[in-house]
């Protein structure tokens, strides 16, 4: 017995070693499957309020380049809505027979929470964004954050203010999404060498594809909502082994600069996983 | 006391360059990411002992990766640096480490070569553990070879720069 604590006294200082490696290592591995471990939401209690007095310093130096990001948005929200626009000829009338269409049966499936961002990166092959909202303000893990031009990420794990954003710029980060045009399904990745592009694959050689074509969220997605720019097809290359297509895409909306997002809910996820699970069960 | 302080603030000061600068710079290549947090460690007095070395290693791991997001990865590295530190001072120095007291290992107190030494090794150590275990999730064995090359050697530089500003205060007092 006595022999057994002169080798720990002996050996205390490599017996620590390999007791604190232990447990770095575990969080290490274990944190990349579950996202939400306490460590995430202890940890951006405590750098979120760091990141949000550098960020406010921050901010300010981009005041007028968001500033005019917003007002094109504005510009565009603003001629988008009906009364703003004018019938072209007046020599006949456009009735809307009220009674095919309910105006009140429409129902309103994402909605927009604005959200600020306090930290981001671009270059680590992990990149989370930190958003100054959580589930006091509604948040919720797997809702999807867009940006002022187009897809931002998800968000991954919320604490009581501050929620953390898997970006697209992430190597385990995986989107279903489509061309514009209306055909080729795909899947946006992220192979961790540029922040401006994105890799597209999974798309059917049978489908044209064209420099410049604007890649979308698909409409089968059920947090995404449908038809959010994600970016460009900047070079197209065939993958010789399968029967698809390797797209490089630009990103839609420019990572280093991102200020303001929205968060995004859906509205009808509990009913769609209700039907989900019925149909499942039968 | 004094000593203690110095080194709190010096801790503090470190982190948040490495934070807040180093991070946030646009990257050059991938291949690029400078680190210089675990200089804090290799600049501690002769006379700190083993065990103040790996607590204090471990949790200045922690603090930094609780803003890169990434639980476990720079605790681990730093760890083997806060390890590794007395044997390769022993290796080096010929004389009892405690005769050196409150002194911190520097060009005046450690000599050019060793502590060049010493600064080099160390650094590519912390360098290969960090890339090996970022490896290990994902990732080439080129883009391994590459990465702990050039941030080994981006970061050897930002130390030299480090060093020099250290150097001009201790000769000042």
């Amino acid at each position: 017995m006595r022999n057994v604590f002169l080798f720990l006294k002996r050996y205390s200082v490599f017996i620590s070693f390999l007791f604190l490696q232990g447990v770095s290592l575990s969080m290490l591995f274990s944190y990349n499957r579950f996202h939400q471990t306490v460590y995430g939401m202890f940890s951006s209690e405590i750098s979120g309020k760091i990141n949000q007095r550098v960020n406010s310093v921050e901010e300010f130096f981009s005041l007028s380049k968001q500033n005019e990001m917003l007002r094109n948005q504005n510009a565009l929200l603003m001629s988008s809505i009906p009364s703003g626009s004018v019938l072209p000829d007046s020599s006949f009338k456009l009735v809307r027979d009220s009674l095919l269409t309910d105006s009140l049966k429409t129902r309103l499936q994402f909605q927009y929470f604005p959200a600020k961002v306090i930290s981001n990166s671009v270059f680590l092959q992990q990149n989370y964004i930190m958003l100054h909202r959580g589930s006091n303000q509604g948040i919720q893990p797997n809702m999807a954050v867009v940006g002022l031009t187009g897809l931002v990420g998800t968000v991954v794990s919320v604490s009581s203010n501050m929620s953390m954003v898997m970006s697209l710029l992430h190597r385990q980060s995986k989107v279903i999404a489509v061309l514009k045009k209306g055909s080729g399904l795909g899947e946006v990745t992220w192979d961790g060498k540029d922040p401006g592009h994105l890799q597209l694959s999974k798309v059917p050689k049978t489908v044209t594809v064209k420099v410049g074509d604007t890649v979308v969220t698909s409409p089968y997605s059920d947090k995404f909502p449908p038809g959010v720019a994600i970016g460009y097809v900047d070079n197209v290359s065939q993958d010789q082994e399968t029967n698809t297509y390797l797209l490089s895409v630009k990103t839609a909306i420019d990572f280093n600069s991102i200020q303001h997002v929205f968060v995004v809910k859906n509205l009808l996820l509990e009913e769609m996983e209700q039907l989900k699970h019925k149909s499942i069960k039968e | 006391m004094n000593l203690i302080v110095k080194n709190i603030i010096r801790l503090i000061v470190i982190v948040l360059i490495q934070v807040f600068i180093l991070n946030n710079i646009p990257p050059l290549h991938q291949f690029i990411v400078p680190y210089i947090y675990f200089v804090f460690l290799l600049w501690l007095p002769f006379k700190t002992t083993r065990t103040t070395l790996l607590f204090t290693s471990f949790f200045l791991g922690v603090f930094v990766d609780m803003f890169y997001k990434t639980p476990g990865l720079h605790a681990a590295a730093s760890l083997l640096v806060g390890f590794l530190r007395p044997f390769v001072i022993g290796l080096l120095l010929p004389k009892e480490v405690t005769e050196w007291g409150n002194e911190e290992p520097s060009r005046n107190t450690m000599g050019p070569l060793p502590y060049s030494t010493y600064i080099i090794l160390l650094t590519f150590v912390h360098h290969f553990y960090l890339v090996f275990l970022e490896w290990l999730q994902f990732g080439s064995f080129l883009y391994f070879l590459g990465k702990v090359i050039l941030t080994t050697l981006v970061s050897l530089l930002l130390i030299l720069v480090a060093d020099l500003f250290m150097n001009r205060k201790s000769r000042s007092r």
